[in-house]
C-alpha cells in the first residue's frame, strides 16, 4: 500500500506532461486545467490502493484518460468514433522525394517539419479523432510501451497498434497538407524535384 | 526482408516492440538499403519535431490550486503576512 503523504512528491513532477496531454484532448485551456486538477484529486484519493513499485506515471495517465472519458466525452451525446482514411507509410517523406535521395545525413524533410509553427503541429494533433489521438500522445509524446498503453486505454494491444499506426499517418498527412498549403520545401531540394 | 516488409514494421521497430529476431532482420535490411534507412530516420525526426513542438507550461494558478488541494501549501491568506 502506498503512503498518501508521498503522493504529492511523486506525482507533481508529471503535472506539465499531464497538462499538455489534457490540452490536446480537451482542446481548451480551461477544460484542460479542470481535467488535470480532477485527475490529481482522484489519483490522490485512490493512492492508498496504488501499489508501490508499479508505474505511477502510467497510473496517472489512466486516471486522466478515465476522467476525460467520463466527464468530457459524456457531455457529447455520442462518443466520438470517427474512423480514419488509410494513409501510406512515409507519407510526407515520399511526397518530398526523400526515398530517392540517398546521400543526405540529416533529412531535408525534417527541416520542412521544423518550419511548421508549434501552433500548427498542436492543431494537427488535436484534429485527429479522439481514440487515435490519445494513443499517439501516449506513444510519441510520453513514450509508453504498447502494453502500457493497452492498460491505460483498456483495449487490446492489437487495437493500440492499429490506433498508433493510423493516428501517426493521419498526423503526417495533416502536417504535409500544411506544408503544401504554405509552400514549405526542403532548402536543398534537388533540381529534378517537383 | 524486403522494403515492403520493413515498412510494415517501421513503427514497431522504432517503438522497440519487436522480438530480437525480427528486429535483427530489419536492421540488416536497413544496413543494405539506404533509402529505407533514411525513411526510418525521417520517422524518428518527425517524432522529435512533434514532441518538441507540443510542450506546454503549466499555468502557475493551476499548480497552486493543486498544491493547495493536496495540502502541500496553505491557501494564501491576504490578511496575514
Amino acid at each position: 500500500m502506498a503512503d498518501p503523504a508521498g503522493f504529492a512528491e511523486q506525482a507533481m513532477p508529471y503535472m506539465s506532461a499531464l497538462y499538455a496531454a489534457a490540452l490536446r484532448m480537451t482542446r481548451n485551456p480551461s477544460d484542460a486545467e479542470d481535467l488535470v486538477q480532477e485527475t490529481f484529486l482522484r489519483a490522490y484519493r485512490g493512492f492508498e490502493g496504488f501499489h508501490e513499485g508499479t508505474n505511477l506515471k502510467a497510473w496517472l495517465y489512466k486516471t486522466l484518460t478515465n476522467t476525460f472519458i467520463n466527464q468530457y466525452r459524456a457531455k457529447k451525446r455520442r462518443p466520438e468514433q470517427v474512423d480514419l482514411d488509410d494513409v501510406e507509410d512515409f507519407y510526407i517523406f515520399r511526397r518530398l522525394g526523400g526515398l530517392e535521395s540517398v546521400e543526405a545525413t540529416r533529412t531535408p524533410e525534417a527541416e520542412v517539419l521544423e518550419g511548421i509553427p508549434d501552433s500548427e503541429v498542436k492543431e494537427a494533433l488535436e484534429s485527429i479523432p479522439e481514440q487515435f489521438r490519445m494513443a499517439v500522445i501516449l506513444a510519441d509524446v510520453e513514450g509508453f510501451s504498447y502494453k502500457e498503453i493497452a492498460d491505460i486505454l483498456d483495449v487490446p494491444i492489437g487495437t493500440v497498434m492499429s490506433r498508433i499506426h493510423r493516428g501517426r499517418r493521419a498526423l503526417q498527412k495533416k502536417l504535409w497538407d500544411y506544408a503544401e498549403r504554405n509552400n514549405l520545401r526542403p532548402r536543398a531540394e534537388s533540381a529534378t524535384g517537383g | 526482408m524486403d522494403c515492403e516488409h520493413a515498412h510494415l514494421r517501421v513503427y514497431e521497430y522504432l517503438d522497440g516492440e519487436l522480438t530480437v529476431w525480427k528486429r535483427w532482420a530489419i536492421t540488416r535490411h536497413l544496413d543494405d538499403c539506404p533509402p529505407c534507412a533514411e525513411g526510418f530516420g525521417f520517422e524518428v525526426e518527425l517524432r522529435q519535431v512533434i514532441v518538441s513542438k507540443c510542450v506546454e507550461d503549466v499555468p502557475a494558478d493551476l499548480k497552486n490550486r493543486i498544491a493547495i488541494a493536496l495540502g502541500i501549501v496553505e491557501p494564501r491568506d491576504p490578511v496575514s503576512e
